[in-house]
């Protein structure tokens, strides 16, 4: 269970970063990565998973 | 601090009921005046020391957003630190950056807070009246705290001279004000687009808030609630607001006049009225649904509405999160992190003191003229003396009359009437002469620019673009080459009222002009 970030669409804006509870997401050439063994798509932890609420670009985040 | 200015540090301020109350005192009483009527200016436009408490006034008098006379000879510059933003508006493209203070369709280079600060020090050592740093995106300066304030706090150790500024959206300002005021930040710019969340539900389709992506009303609702609590705050720590407005046509025209009664209320020193840009190409949902911008006389009737509210800025350039230099003119492309690597930076405060000593005798010099030619102006000449007409006025800066109609990518717009010539704007222009010879496709674009315009004032103008001026209405002047702005406005207005009271020509009211959308980048433009 791990989201992932399209690259194509990251604009690199890095707000998904501090949001992660899990601090899975990190800078990879000028857009976002998520570290899927790290990620818990927010699973008990908050309503919804952090780095989508945030994210400006819709659908740029997508189940793995 | 520095010698170079006399600025009051804003924690200290902050600690000062006194200062407070005079800030408040400024605002209420119309800032720095557009409520004295006639002759007097607001601090949008030209208002000098006689208009506000010395501590206020030595606060605005360098910063090229808040003081208009100041904006022709102190440059400022941004930094995109900052890119990621905690609210979605319908006016804004995040693949591009921020339109609320850059226009949408241009990309900045992000800087790390280091690669920022050195960046900083290079353009400072380079433009001596480098006096601003803001940090204005190109996401929301607060929605990025740290990278944000790591900036000012490096900056301040080795710049300690230089003004700071930030812009934000206003939804984590209150939780934000007291590190704010940790800073040299005298100068907040807070977006607000309306004062009810039925109007706002229309602009922001969301905000994330508390760890949850709220929608509608109640996201609205939120983000109001938040822009006046911080607004307040900001008042009581007496930090100077500006607040920017995007007027968006059928949404918050009329809206924006209850925005400034209610800003001015919290004590906002300056109110920013913009345009709404949204070229479909921008991929903006109001770009996307075709919601127009405004036309420049619906910008100028609702900023003449909210005259004797909180002050107007006039002289803004929307200009993007990555500027450097003078309003108006952009010279990013020289300060790149590769070009940066190359220079040799030396930061000299004495060097920038001289320097800027020297800008302010001219700029005396100035307002000395203006003066003197406001006070010769006013004769009672039997016309009616609320007849008002607009120019455009071709410059390079120093306050004169001194660019070549050709050469010109904007022109100033001042209203002038027999007592006074108010500067109320500008209008960018495509660059009509490339070369050394005019381009005839890229004159009807000036003329639509200029097009609610009687006159406009050159130092030089070719006979084809004169003749064609003539044919739209618009009478091209050089007579006044490299006189000082208003008082060329002034003696070339009351030639026309002369001419009117021999019965030469009959004062006629001029259409409206289209405000140019797109990217304005002035290196980039020119070099193309």
């Amino acid at each position: 269970m791990a989201l992932k970030i399209i690259a194509s669409m990251c604009t690199g804006c890095s707000a998904c970063e501090p949001e992660c509870p899990n601090v899975a997401i990190r800078e990879k050439g000028g857009t976002f990565i998520i570290d899927p063994a790290k990620c818990t798509e927010c699973e008990g932890q908050f309503d919804s998973p952090q780095c989508v609420a945030v994210c400006p670009v819709d659908n740029c985040i997508k189940s793995a | 601090m520095s010698s170079a200015t006399v600025y009051v540090d804003a924690s200290e301020l902050g600690k000062s009921r006194n200062a407070v109350s005079q800030i408040l005192e400024t605002a209420a009483s119309g800032g720095c005046g557009t409520s004295g009527g006639e002759g007097k200016a607001s601090c949008g436009t030209s208002a000098g020391p006689d208009d506000m408490p010395e501590e206020i006034w030595n606060k605005v008098k360098n910063h090229p957003c808040y003081s208009e006379e100041a904006h022709h000879h102190y440059a400022r510059m941004h930094v995109a630190v900052a890119p990621a933003c905690n609210i979605q508006c319908n006016y804004c493209n995040r693949k591009y950056d921020c339109s609320n203070e850059s226009r949408p369709g241009v990309v900045s280079q992000k800087l790390t807070p280091e690669q920022a600060v050195k960046k900083v020090v290079a353009v400072a050592s380079e433009i001596p009246q480098m006096t601003v740093l803001g940090i204005a995106g190109p996401g929301d300066a607060l929605a990025n705290p740290k990278k944000t304030f790591d900036t000012f706090r490096m900056l301040q150790e080795q710049a300690p001279d230089i003004k700071l500024c930030l812009s934000t959206n206003g939804l984590a300002l209150p939780e934000l004000a007291d590190e704010i005021c940790k800073y040299n930040i005298d100068h907040v710019t807070i977006t607000i687009n309306m004062v009810d969340p039925a109007v706002g539900e229309k602009i922001y389709p969301w905000i994330f808030w508390n760890h949850k992506r709220v929608t509608g009303i109640e996201a609205a609702t939120i983000l109001h609630e938040q822009q006046m609590l911080g607004l307040e705050m900001l008042t009581a720590r007496g930090v100077l607001t500006k607040i920017n407005s995007v007027l968006i046509p059928g949404i918050n025209d009329e809206h924006l006049i209850e925005v400034n009664r209610e800003v001015k209320k919290r004590g906002a020193f300056l109110h920013n009225i913009m345009p709404l840009i949204s070229e479909a190409e921008h991929g903006t949902v109001f770009g996307l649904t075709g919601q127009r911008g405004p036309s420049a006389q619906e910008l100028k009737a609702v900023q003449d509405a909210c005259m004797g509210g909180a002050n107007l800025m006039r002289h803004c350039r929307q200009c993007r999160a990555d500027a450097v230099g003078l309003l108006g003119e952009d010279r990013s492309a020289e300060f790149t992190l590769d070009k940066i690597d190359e220079m040799e930076v030396v930061y000299d405060l004495d060097k920038r003191k001289t320097y800027q000593d020297k800008v302010e005798t001219e700029r005396q010099a100035q307002h000395a003229a203006k003066l003197a030619a406001l006070a010769a102006a006013n004769v009672d000449d039997g016309l009616d003396a609320h007849m008002k007409v607009l120019i455009a006025v071709a410059t390079e800066g120093h306050g004169k009359v001194n660019q070549h109609f050709g050469h010109a990518t904007e022109f100033q717009i001042f209203e002038v009437s027999r007592a006074q010539a108010l500067f109320v704007g500008h209008r960018r222009v495509d660059l009509y002469c490339q070369g050394g010879y005019g381009e005839e496709e890229t004159l009807p674009s000036v003329v639509s620019a200029i097009n609610d315009c009687h006159a406009v004032l050159v130092s030089k103008i070719g006979a084809c673009p004169r003749d064609e001026l003539k044919a739209a209405g618009i009478d091209a002047v050089d007579q006044y080459a490299h006189e000082f702005i208003e008082k060329a406005a002034l003696s070339w207005f009351a030639g026309y009222r002369e001419r009117i009271a021999r019965g030469e020509l009959i004062h006629q009211v001029r259409g409206d002009a289209q405000i140019r959308q797109g990217a304005f980048s002035g290196a980039a433009e020119q070099a193309a």
